[in-house]
């Protein structure tokens, strides 16, 4: 018990090294989210956005980054990030077959579905 | 060491090929759902409400799914990290319920392995090469699409949504169709004998995506392009002989490689671009808030260590050491689970039966497999999986062969009537009367007849042409219906022909 804490600490510095540049790209560009920035991001998350909720939109979301970005004047180098608030570990299931065969309840809010297939408008690559 | 090399107009090229193998974990449930991973069922009827992203839902992983990928990644004698973690990929696609697959982007299961393949298929050791594994990790897969039901809809089957799957990164360590195959044919041996992915391909149970570059040997390596699921070792070799031989004439023309995604066509073996306008993919990986750590302890890890089978390289080197086989013989009884399982039944029936050590009858038992068995097999179209004759048979009739009871020819038409009846060869040599004589008085009656018939023949013989005894030898078998001791027929003839 007391060797696994030991590592998991030892990955955990490793893990913050690796996600130290995403930082680095998000502290950058946080200091001015720019229109182009929202709309690419609502792109990505498939919102559509009118141009005046963009021009709204990229100061406010400015402001929040900004915000946020405070708590990187913490030096937190040798702290261990939190996975949860209580010390608890995943659980693993079982390899059993418990779940499916319910294809009505999966299909029932699609907006269409056909022969047991969801139908969804044409994608193609 | 032969070298793979483009002969392009302005030299030569080098190809630098990584591969990305997706392989299907073999389980019963789903990795994050108790959904059934069953093939071929109707659509959308082994999905829970998890795999088909109901809000609310929680995953929880899939203990046997982890344990696979971990003794996949001990048998690529890769590091195993007790501490993982599952990441979002974000993106949007139909197949994709969640909006993000839930897979393994910053820790792994698994890290750095090996793989070793042989490059020379009749001396297994005569040409080695190491490939890097950079890491393995695990992930679900997504829903199937079917685009040619409707006009204008596409279909969408989420029974393959949350499935298991490895994804098997190599480093770009291949310089060769030849040698991208020969590292693909040897991870899917491994993953059969480890019992982690079935390895069928013709299901999408293990699909790769091809990475290939050129450059000038000895220069940077150039941009790659990376060819998306490839699913057979065949079309695997022809997408980066065509993609390779691509981007030669690219840069020889002067224009300069696009790192994109494409598509391998298998009718016209060529590979086309995958989108028109290439997005540049943003995934926005970021840790998933539904799954804590995934921290292994070692109770775990020993007993994924102490289930591992021996692994292809081991017990090819085994057969030829302490079985004696040839390395030939050897690296084909090996490079399926399945047939090293058969062969060694045979092996340990057949040192029961003539009372002998097993390597005193491996030689003629890997042979008689090899050429009699494969042979048949590959006439009745089935593998091994599905012989009719069980390796207790065949140990029978190797026995009989070995006791003088029948002779190796007739031991071929045993064979085949074992086949076609699955009768024991014990019991076909006794009904059908094939036992061997070395009875002298009935085959010396039949050389007498046989030299009667021929005499102009023996007469050359006598005159010195030699090569006629084989002559007789055909003819007086013939005469014996194949069941005499060939030994006591060229013993009686020699005395005959004198």
């Amino acid at each position: 018990m007391v060797a696994e804490v030991a590592s998991s600490a030892s990955v955990a510095r490793t893990r913050f090294a690796v996600a130290q540049p995403a930082r680095t790209v998000l502290a950058a560009s946080a200091m001015s989210v720019t229109k182009e920035t929202v709309a690419r991001v609502a792109n990505l998350a498939r919102i559509a956005l009118t141009e005046e909720e963009l021009e709204r939109l990229a100061p406010e979301l400015d402001n929040i980054i900004g915000w946020v970005e405070q708590l990187g004047e913490v030096d937190t180098a040798n702290v261990e990030p939190t996975t949860a608030v209580i010390p608890n570990t995943l659980r693993l299931r079982e390899d059993v077959v418990t779940d499916g065969d319910c294809r009505d309840d999966v299909l029932a809010n699609a907006p269409q579905a056909e022969h047991g297939f969801f139908a969804v408008p044409k994608v193609i690559e | 060491m032969s070298s793979y090399r483009i002969q392009g107009a302005t030299g030569e090229w080098e190809v630098v090929i990584g591969l990305e193998v997706h392989a299907q974990v073999t389980s019963k449930a789903k990795l994050f759902s108790g959904a059934s991973t069953a093939f071929g069922a109707e659509p959308n009827t082994q999905v829970s409400l998890v795999d088909a992203a109901m809000p609310g839902m929680l995953p929880v992983p899939n203990r046997e799914c982890i344990r696979q990928a971990v003794r996949t990644g001990m048998a690529l004698n890769a590091v195993i990290n007790k501490w993982s973690r599952f990441d979002r990929k974000n993106y949007f696609y139909a197949d994709l319920p969640q909006g993000y697959q839930i897979s393994q982007l910053y820790h792994p299961l698994v890290g750095e392995g090996v793989i070793e393949v042989s490059l020379d298929e009749k001396d297994p050791e005569a040409e080695i090469k190491q490939i890097g594994v950079e890491r393995i990790h695990v992930e679900q897969d997504a829903g199937k699409l079917m685009h040619d039901q409707h006009p204008t809809r596409s279909y969408v089957d989420l029974n393959r949504s949350g499935v298991a799957l490895m994804e098997i990164v190599s480093r770009p360590d291949m310089r060769s169709p030849a040698e991208a195959g020969a590292y693909l044919t040897k991870l899917r041996s491994i993953l059969r004998y480890v019992g982690s992915c079935d390895g069928n391909m013709d299901q999408g149970s293990m699909r790769a995506d091809v990475n290939v570059s050129v450059r000038k040997p000895g220069e940077e390596l150039g941009t790659r392009t990376e060819t998306k699921n490839v699913n057979s070792v065949r079309f695997v070799m022809a997408a980066i002989e065509h993609e390779a031989m691509r981007q030669v004439d690219v840069l020889e023309s002067g224009s300069k490689i696009v790192q994109e995604t494409r598509l391998f066509d298998p009718d016209k073996g060529e590979t086309r671009s995958m989108r028109s306008k290439e997005e540049a993919h943003d995934y926005r990986y970021f840790p998933d808030p539904d799954l804590l750590p995934l921290v292994l302890d070692d109770a775990f890890l020993d007993e994924c260590r102490a289930t591992l089978p021996e692994l292809p390289d081991a017990k090819r080197r085994r057969y030829e050491t302490d079985l004696g086989l040839p390395a030939y013989n050897a690296a084909v009884l090996t490079a399926e689970a399945e047939t090293a399982r058969w062969f060694e039944a045979l092996l340990a029936e057949s040192a029961r039966i003539q009372k002998k050590g097993e390597a005193e009858v491996a030689k003629a038992a890997s042979n008689w497999l090899i050429s009699e068995l494969f042979g048949a097999l590959n006439r009745l179209g089935k593998d091994i999986e599905h012989s009719p004759v069980s390796p207790e048979q065949g140990a029978e009739l190797l026995g009989l062969v070995a006791d003088g009871t029948i002779s190796g020819s007739i031991a071929k038409q045993v064979l085949e009537i074992m086949l076609e009846t699955g009768d024991a060869p014990g019991k076909i040599v006794e009904d059908k009367g094939l036992k061997q004589t070395s009875d002298t008085g009935a085959i010396e009656a039949e050389i007498a007849k046989v030299l009667e018939a021929n005499q102009d023949k023996v007469a050359e013989y006598r005159g010195g042409k030699d090569k006629l005894f084989g002559f007789f030898v055909g003819q007086t078998m013939k005469a014996m219906q194949g069941k005499a001791n060939p030994q006591v027929v060229n013993e009686l003839l020699k005395k005959a022909l004198g």
